[in-house]
């Protein structure tokens, strides 16, 4: 009979000690943050989809030279890097940089492979879309187009 | 590999059950067959293989700089030591020597990524258990470690954050005073975890002396992590075989006495003040310096090599064979889970089952690693 009201003792006990940390969360302001209409600061060094460097704001060159490390070294081949010779400019001339964003693991090796840093990191995260279409990035006109 | 079929053309057939491969208690595309015999499970059989994705063959076809992203995608929730242990596997092959700041932000990141797993895997357990407040918590405090990983990392779950040489990028002021708070503010929560869960009657009377693993049979089955070290063995590889900077510090390794579910919780709510502790020390002695080698694009020498890291669930080995190529001839990858798995069909065998979801989710695994 003393193990019944003993079991009662410490059940009821530890349901107290257990309600009173629920009931300290009560009393805290709320965390819960109400996504599409509030969003959270996002850190800028957020790994997105890649992206091409600006020369500087008002320019929208960009420093690329066609040399093809960073398709040659990605794992998942997303990437497609084309150019071709043009008369009067030294070197090759960007004509396709093509960016499949639904092959890519977000590794950062394309990156760190560019020799002139021509490739940075986006910080945009908010990505959804209704066709497979719209996550083959043209990475040439985002550039121009932004 | 026994199937349906071998239960049903044997004379002793009784109900059988299929728990999962989508069902909650299993953590993912895990699917066991019970045969049942009224509410008590008397044979176990688990079907792997939904999540297979060739991680090892993938090995073979890319260069080894290639397989970066694959070592996060295998154990998600505790990414980190899975980088870990394949950077320092190539760099144990090639030669290369690695800076000592770069050791120590490996050592620290990984410790804040097993506190996060471990968070997960007690939340995720008590869910199983049926309480749902405690997830929540946990989620609470893994936000905050999430949080201080993107920030250098840049990613939160999936990271690729360790290079051959070093680390990607170097950790600033702001981690460690994240990270500092963070130790401050999570010490005072261990007894809350402490309060809301471990000191439940109900909690308590569902684990145990349930799924009891004696050391003989963990160490028959390979087990290893906390499933292991809650049958009351201290085996540790951080310990017993130190890697990276493991040796500089003063940590204790946590054991259980019965080798019940409640043990194996109890170990890792233990782990998480001794990973607190390692942190600690990493970032008060923190050397300065570089944090990333010259990188050089060694090609992998002809033999074999292995290297073994502790992850948040146990022993991890990655085993590579080179031919003298940029492309591994052959990687093997002895993950955790799969051994502490196959304890499965032992120790639930006869046991109810509210028990064997019990005792299954102390085991806390992880099933893309299982079938990678």
């Amino acid at each position: 009979m003393s193990g019944y009201f003993r079991d009662i003792y410490t059940g009821g006990k530890s349901l107290l000690i257990g309600l009173g940390v629920t009931f300290k969360a009560i009393i805290k302001p709320v965390v819960t943050v109400q996504y599409p209409r509030e969003k959270i600061d996002v850190t800028p060094n957020i790994r997105g989809h890649i992206e091409l460097v600006r020369f500087d704001e008002n320019d929208s060159r960009h420093n690329c030279l066609v040399c093809g490390m960073c398709a040659k070294n990605c794992p998942c081949g997303c990437l497609t890097v084309e150019g071709e010779k043009r008369e009067g400019v030294k070197g090759k001339v960007l004509t396709v940089f093509d960016y499949d964003f639904t092959k890519c693991s977000l590794c950062g090796i394309c990156v760190e492979s560019c020799s002139r840093t021509a490739l940075t990191f986006s910080s945009e995260y908010e990505l959804a879309g209704f066709s497979r279409q719209e996550f083959h990035f043209d990475l040439i006109k985002r550039l121009e187009g932004k | 590999m026994s199937t349906m079929t071998k239960f049903e053309t044997t004379d002793k057939h009784r109900f059988l059950l299929n728990m999962g491969p989508q069902h909650p208690a299993t953590h993912g595309v895990l699917r066991v067959i019970l045969e049942m015999d009224g509410e008590y499970a008397m044979g176990i059989d688990p079907v792997l293989g939904y999540g297979h994705r060739m991680q090892e063959k993938m090995a073979e076809s890319r260069t080894w700089p290639g397989f970066y992203p694959n070592t996060g995608r295998m154990d998600y929730v505790g990414a980190m030591p899975f980088n870990h242990g394949y950077v320092a596997l190539i760099e144990r092959m090639a030669g290369i020597e690695v800076p000592e700041r770069a050791e120590y932000i490996r050592v620290i990141t990984s410790e804040m990524n097993r506190i996060a797993s471990h968070l997960l895997g007690i939340g995720a357990y008590v869910l199983d258990l049926g309480a749902f407040t405690p997830i929540l918590y946990a989620f609470d405090d893994r936000e905050d470690i999430l949080d201080a990983l993107e920030d250098i990392t840049g990613s939160r779950l999936t990271y690729c954050y360790y290079r051959v040489g070093g680390v990607l990028k170097d950790i600033d002021d702001t981690f460690i005073k994240r990270t500092r708070a963070f130790i401050e503010n999570f010490r005072k929560r261990i007894p809350m975890y402490n309060d809301l869960v471990t000191g439940n009657v109900i909690f308590i009377k569902r684990t145990e002396g349930v799924g009891i693993i004696t050391a003989d049979m963990a160490r028959r089955y390979g087990a290893t992590g906390p499933t292991l070290r809650g049958s009351g063995i201290a085996y540790d590889i951080r310990k017993s075989e130190p890697y990276s900077v493991y040796s500089h510090f003063d940590f204790d390794i946590p054991t259980g006495k019965n080798g019940d579910s409640l043990d194996r919780y109890y170990v890792r709510i233990c782990e998480l003040e001794q990973s607190l502790r390692i942190i600690e020390q990493a970032l008060d002695k923190l050397p300065d310096g570089p944090v990333l080698a010259k990188p050089k694009r060694a090609k992998l020498q002809e033999g074999d090599c292995s290297f073994s890291v502790e992850t948040a669930r146990g022993v991890l080995t990655y085993y590579l064979v080179g031919d003298g190529s940029e492309v591994p001839y052959k990687l093997k990858i002895r993950v955790p889970s799969y051994s502490n798995l196959s304890l499965l069909e032992e120790m639930c065998t006869g046991m109810l089952i509210a028990d064997l979801v019990s005792a299954m989710g102390s085991l806390d695994l992880v099933i893309p690693e299982i079938d990678r």
